[in-house]
């Protein structure tokens, strides 16, 4: 399959207080067209920044230090701020976890999903009021020929989270990112979210990046898989590779602390100790302090991230041929 | 093992313009000593509100709180204070209940003052005992809320509700905030101490695998009441109510196997509001067996098999 986007040595650190944090440490991934790319970890690991780099969307003690984002032949990271305006919203758009904080409260939702379709000029006025009506018929509201003119606060969580969907749609994206969408949905109401999100991707054969803490979510939905710890990858795998072989300590350990629904009791196997400080990360491997299989080369010297089967990657001392050896 | 707790047509509204929000409407259970009941439900099915009135953080409007043998509703001054030391209370938010002008030590020996246990010493002697229970270590003592970690501001949140020896903790979403390798840990010591000390828990939580794995019993909450309460293997593999299949139905498993999901099985709709409610059932409105009689007569809450307990026309 074609590649959309490929990510080379990203690096974007924040400056603090109490020193730099190195949020997202030299990472490299790539997302076909129409691919599904979950990347799964712990607040703080990077899994948001690493993306929203792409689109410079990243605070203002943040920077990006090094690497390139080759999208769709052109690095956004040497985009000047007009040409990466263009992207923004019509190549690739973003879906966030909180609907109420990330539309605009007092404007209707209709000329919300509306506004990146006049300001890219894709089509006319007109053109655009049909387009937000059609969009919210998509994503599932009921009613929606009257609802497109109602508010955000009129709509409850779920109804909100399908007109984020609409917006991110409504310019036809390559590429949309989902961070954390369904977060802070109840059970019932995620299930329809997802759902709504992989009947639209076939829609609009769109490549979705998909944020989560979720590792069972990832496993089912995702297509790849990438787990970050401490601002660095720890492993990158096809979806079914990932299920059959996951390799790195880290991911095993993920899986075996996340309790699934017909867990027996007593199996739980949580991960001792907390994730590390980004500003003065452990030394060798950052994941060493926590592994249990951890040896003296794991303290003194960081993995190299490196392909162990095909389309497999992992960064982990103990991986040798394909297979995990403690 | 003797009734600890028993809940009778339990009621809470709250007047919303002139109406009622219903949040808690009729609701009856018991607790054994040493038992765990989990509560689950979505947001605003009154999960909350109802582990709060249970220890009167939220006053009541009907119905019976039988703790040891008292009804704590007839209760008020000293003697509530005196009944209340043996019921806690974990929050899901561990920062925002913990007194950050205090030391960690201080936090969890507040509970020991209020109640006027022990000399100073013994209390110390008691608060490092905690510390290491709650797998924190001693040299913590003097440190403060914020310069730990969520889930190490958890451990002292259970610290402080362990100090005084309970008989009954209500624990509200007390993992939900944390990220995931800590809810593992949390999980795992929220379950070593129910199986050390004979604990009574309520344990609230949005999540149905948490609550598969600390509970003996789980009862199902939809908008202010209980739907179906079982043992809890039964309820898991024999949920009788709609709204319970629905819930487990909803729920994302580990492909082991190999198999994925790439669709979940949804419930239509969401949940109405608590304030007008439907007259009949209230799930009608997203039940997809809904009949005649569910719109017009409410169903009785009553017991289909021994312990399991559903309230469906259906069943």
């Amino acid at each position: 399959m074609a590649e959309l986007l490929i990510v080379n040595n990203l690096k974007t650190y924040f400056d603090r207080y109490d020193g730099v944090v190195k949020a997202v440490d030299g990472i490299s991934y790539k997302v076909n067209y129409g691919e599904t790319l979950a990347i799964v970890g712990e607040s703080g690991s990077g899994k948001t920044v690493s993306v929203l780099s792409l689109l410079r969307l990243i605070k203002r003690n943040g920077r990006i230090v090094d690497g390139e984002a080759i999208f769709d032949g052109k690095d956004l990271l040497k985009l000047n701020k007009e040409e990466l305006r263009q992207v923004r919203g019509k190549d690739i758009s973003i879906v966030f976890q909180d609907p109420m904080t990330s539309l605009n409260p007092i404007m209707r939702v209709g000329i919300q999903i509306m506004e990146p379709i006049l300001w890219h000029r894709v089509m006319s006025d007109k053109e655009a009021r049909e387009r937000a009506i059609e969009l919210l018929r998509l994503v599932g509201i009921p009613e929606y020929k009257t609802r497109v003119w109602d508010y955000p606060f009129q709509f409850s969580g779920g109804m909100r989270q399908r007109v984020m969907i609409a917006m991110a749609l409504a310019c036809n994206p390559k590429l949309v990112i989902a961070d954390e969408p369904t977060t802070a949905l109840d059970v019932t109401v995620r299930a329809q979210i997802l759902n709504l999100l992989s009947d639209m991707k076939e829609e609009f054969k769109t490549s979705v990046i998909f944020i989560t803490h979720d590792i069972t979510l990832a496993m089912n939905f995702a297509d790849t898989i990438m787990v970050m710890y401490a601002g660095k990858i720890a492993e990158y795998a096809s979806a079914e590779k990932f299920i059959r072989n996951p390799l790195h300590p880290y991911s095993q350990g993920l899986i075996s602390s996340t309790l699934d629904i017909n867990a027996k009791e007593g199996t739980l196997r949580p991960i001792p100790g907390n994730p590390p400080s980004l500003v003065n990360p452990p030394s060798g491997c950052r994941f060493h302090p926590r592994c249990s299989y951890a040896q003296d080369i794991c303290r003194e010297v960081e993995p190299e991230y490196k392909e162990v089967e095909d389309g497999h990657f992992v960064a982990c001392h103990l991986v040798k041929g394909g297979k995990f050896n403690a | 093992m003797p009734e600890l707790l028993s809940v009778k047509n339990l009621r809470k509204y709250f007047p919303v313009k002139k109406k009622f929000l219903k949040a808690v409407d009729n609701v009856s259970f018991s607790l054994e000593q040493g038992e765990t009941l989990g509560l689950v439900g979505e947001s605003g099915s009154g999960k909350s509100t109802l582990g709060r009135s249970i220890l009167r953080l939220i006053e009541p409007d009907a119905g019976e709180i039988i703790f040891d043998g008292v009804d704590l509703r007839k209760l008020k001054g000293e003697e509530l204070r005196q009944k209340r030391r043996f019921m806690q209370i974990i929050f899901q938010d561990p920062l925002a209940s913990l007194n950050p002008m205090m030391t960690i030590g201080q936090n969890i020996e507040d509970p020991l003052i209020i109640h006027n246990i022990g000399t100073r010493e013994e209390r110390r002697r008691a608060v490092e005992e905690l510390l290491d229970i709650v797998g924190l270590g001693r040299e913590v003592i003097d440190a403060f809320p914020y310069e730990f970690s969520g889930g190490q501001q958890q451990r002292v949140g259970i610290a402080r509700a362990l100090a005084l020896n309970p008989k009954f903790i209500v624990a509200d979403e007390p993992v939900s905030s944390l990220d995931v390798s800590i809810q593992a840990q949390i999980v795992s010591l929220l379950y070593e101490l129910k199986r050390r000390f004979k604990i009574s828990y309520l344990f609230i939580s949005h999540d149905l695998a948490v609550v598969r794995y600390l509970s003996d019993k789980v009862a199902v909450m939809y908008l202010g009441t209980i739907v179906e309460m079982a043992p809890k293997e039964e309820l898991y593999t024999n949920p009788l109510h709609p709204y319970t299949r629905a819930l487990l139905a909803s729920v994302p498993k580990m492909p082991r196997d190999g198999e994925r999901q790439r669709r979940f099985s949804a419930l239509k709709g969401e949940v109405p509001s608590p304030i007008d409610l439907p007259q009949g059932c209230r799930f009608q409105s997203r039940c997809e067996y809904v009949m005649e009689t569910c719109r017009k007569q409410e169903p009785a809450f009553r017991e289909v098999s021994p312990g399991h307990f559903v309230a469906c026309h259906l069943v």
